[in-house]
């Protein structure tokens, strides 16, 4: 079509002048997760002989799996400008539900699941009213749901602490995996999708006669995606088992296609809907988006039951790796690890900017830190310390964004 | 003359003990920029708000197309096709030109946003102002100028079939160059054949765009006069003391 002759954006030299031109508005996407990942895993690998195992890797992920799931569930939080500092244990009351559900009412696994969801929709729901419609500030209002939701968990895990769960689905999630075979078809699958979803779009805008992304670029960016992804999975598909012969332990645990689900989801919600679009616009400008005649309240309460909806599928998680629910469940330093991870991946603690692939990003990031300094025996306040000044470093780099962008 | 698109007749509205608008006229014709002028506080703001539906007055005729019409809502007054343009802009900067447009009315295609549809309606809205000066029209609206950010929330407002575009002070935070920009942009709006309300204190902008001048003095609208009946001195007199002699305003 002669008419579309414009419609690719320039060269390859432009597209990285435009990127630099964004860089330099605070704009940097994912490049200083994926650097600040590339680094450490050079440092810990260097220093480690353990870190860059395959056995360590998959360990990785399956650590890191609970705090990615609760902060995905906080970009929606946060992208709306708000905070929820009792989505940990919203995680820890819905895994006790769960578990006491199938051990003690001797409900099936779904069952269960869905009953947890329902829970942390309504206290979702319950946070979201007294935010939008009271107006009460989410940093008090999730204060205090932190404390009592901490009390019910508590009440719920009652007078001997932990409550045992051996129901084998649940079990499966954060500790089998799916087979070698399986493993390929499943990275095939995904792989294909990606890349095809990816050149339809390009394609179809073509088409209309819009301006596309450079193809040449897009081509770079998928290849590496979808390459260093099979590098992962080459990995993962080694044996790790210290004894082969007894236990064979080999292919993607089964909580990395959950995470990658969610992922398609919350990125489709967020990206290609008009409810994800307003969840941006209020986060934006509440009153620009008030007066353009959306629902913000509504879109406030949904952002919260998201949340916590989200936080217990991270409980059914936490239920799984530990193998049972506990008072602790949740707590501790998970909260601030999810609000770290969505905030190091680049989603704004400000509103209005972010991603559901921050969550994973930031997530790796801070398991990587944990797993690296873990393994090289550094104490737990040395975690945190440094865990803390990594999230500092990101709420900085956001903060001197924004005002980048005031000032220009 | 052709039947004016919108007219106003004896409006009254006040706020507890203050009233604010006394039984105030006001016509709008297709195809020409009414300029709105008045003091701080003469009730511009009010009187806008009325015709948009945030206000409801207590008495007064709306006559739209010939009927009597009521606005009881910002809803009934976008129906209508009356859309306003705030001084705030209302734009969100963390969304692109193409979002911010279509902000609140996205276009769908079994429920998912149909990108290709807007971006298409939203550079056919564009080209139709001939706004030239953005880039691209995917880019935050954070990284634009002041007068562009204008243009957009301009060109918001027409994008629905509108019929009347009020605009609050456009050029207020411009400079020199894009006080130009938006000016020529008012006046395509009333060649394209829209009736633009124009609130501005600024007679040099006025002078330059608009085809008729309504002057509001303390509630009261001191006249409404075709622009080449009237001098700036004149109208700065209607403005500041509510008559003009020399205009024959009593």
């Amino acid at each position: 079509m002669s008419t579309t002759q414009v419609s690719e954006a320039g060269t390859i030299k432009q597209a990285a002048q435009d990127y630099w031109a964004k860089v330099k508005t605070g704009d940097i996407g994912p490049l200083a997760a994926i650097l600040g990942l590339v680094v450490l895993c050079i440092v810990f690998g260097s220093m480690s002989p353990v870190f860059l195992t395959q056995g360590n890797f998959a360990n990785l992920l399956t650590q890191a799996a609970a705090v990615i799931v609760i902060a995905m569930g906080l970009v929606f939080v946060l992208l709306i400008g708000e905070i929820d500092l009792s989505a940990g244990y919203a995680s820890g009351v819905c895994s006790a539900v769960l578990v006491i559900l199938v051990t003690k009412k001797d409900q099936p696994w779904f069952v269960a699941l869905a009953a947890a969801i329902v829970v942390g929709c309504v206290l979702g729901y319950l946070i979201g009213v007294l935010v939008a419609r009271l107006g009460i500030p989410s940093f008090v209002v999730t204060l205090a749901s932190f404390l009592a939701f901490q009390g019910i968990l508590l009440l719920l895990a009652g007078e001997g602490g932990t409550i045992r769960i051996e129901d084998k689905t649940v079990l499966a999630i954060e500790n089998s995996n799916l087979s070698v075979t399986a493993s390929w078809i499943f990275y095939i699958v995904v792989s294909a999708i990606y890349f095809l979803a990816g050149l339809s779009r390009i394609n179809s805008r073509r088409k209309a006669g819009l301006k596309t992304e450079l193809k040449k670029l897009w081509l770079i960016k998928t290849l590496a995606l979808i390459g260093a992804s099979g590098l992962a999975v080459l990995t993962l598909n080694l044996e790790r088992s210290n004894n082969p012969d007894l236990v064979s332990l080999k292919g993607i645990p089964y909580v990395v296609p959950l995470i990658l689900a969610i992922l398609i989801v919350g990125t489709f919600v967020l990206d290609r809907t008009a409810f994800g679009r307003h969840i941006y616009a209020v986060g934006g400008n509440a009153e620009a988006a008030r007066r353009a005649g959306i629902n913000v309240k509504r879109i406030r309460i949904a952002c919260f039951m998201i949340c916590s909806g989200l936080s217990a599928i991270a409980g059914l998680i936490f239920a799984s790796r530990q193998n049972s629910v506990s008072p602790t469940t949740g707590g501790s330093s998970t909260l601030l690890y999810a609000v770290g991870a969505a905030v190091i991946g680049g989603t704004s603690l400000f509103g209005g900017k972010g991603k559901m692939r921050d969550a994973i990003l930031g997530g790796l990031v801070v398991a990587v830190i944990d797993n690296g300094m873990g393994l090289l025996g550094y104490a737990a306040g040395i975690k945190f310390i440094v865990t803390g000044l990594v999230l500092l470093t990101s709420a900085s780099v956001d903060a001197i964004s924004r005002r980048g962008v005031a000032n220009s | 003359m052709s039947q004016p698109i919108l007219q106003l007749k004896a409006i009254n509205k006040s706020f507890g003990p203050v009233h604010v608008l006394h039984n105030v006229d006001l016509t709008v014709e297709k195809g020409k920029v009414t300029a709105l002028v008045g003091d701080n506080g003469a009730g511009k703001s009010t009187l806008i708000k009325c015709i948009a539906g945030i206000y409801t007055p207590e008495s007064g005729e709306f006559i739209f197309e010939g009927n009597n019409v009521e606005i009881d809502g910002p809803r009934a007054a976008t129906s209508l096709g009356i859309e306003v343009v705030y001084q705030d802009l209302a734009l969100c900067d963390n969304l692109d030109i193409v979002h911010n447009m279509f902000l609140g009315r996205e276009k769908k295609r079994n429920k998912v946003l149909n990108e290709h549809e807007m971006e298409s309606l939203a550079r056919k809205t564009l080209d139709g102002l001939s706004v030239r000066t953005v880039k691209s029209i995917r880019q935050k609206v954070a990284s634009l100028s002041g007068g562009q950010r204008q243009t957009v929330a301009i060109a918001r407002s027409v994008l629905w079939n509108s019929k009347v575009v009020i605009l609050d002070e456009p050029t207020a935070a411009l400079g020199v160059a894009q006080t130009e920009q938006v000016l020529n942009l008012v006046k395509r709006l009333a060649e394209n054949g829209l009736a633009v309300i124009l609130i501005s204190h600024n007679l040099n902008d006025v002078f330059e765009v608009a085809d008729s001048i309504a002057a509001l003095h303390l509630g009261r609208m001191a006249a409404q006069i075709d622009k080449s009946k009237i001098a700036p001195q004149q109208v700065i007199e209607l403005i500041t003391t509510g008559k003009s002699e020399s205009a024959g305003v009593k």
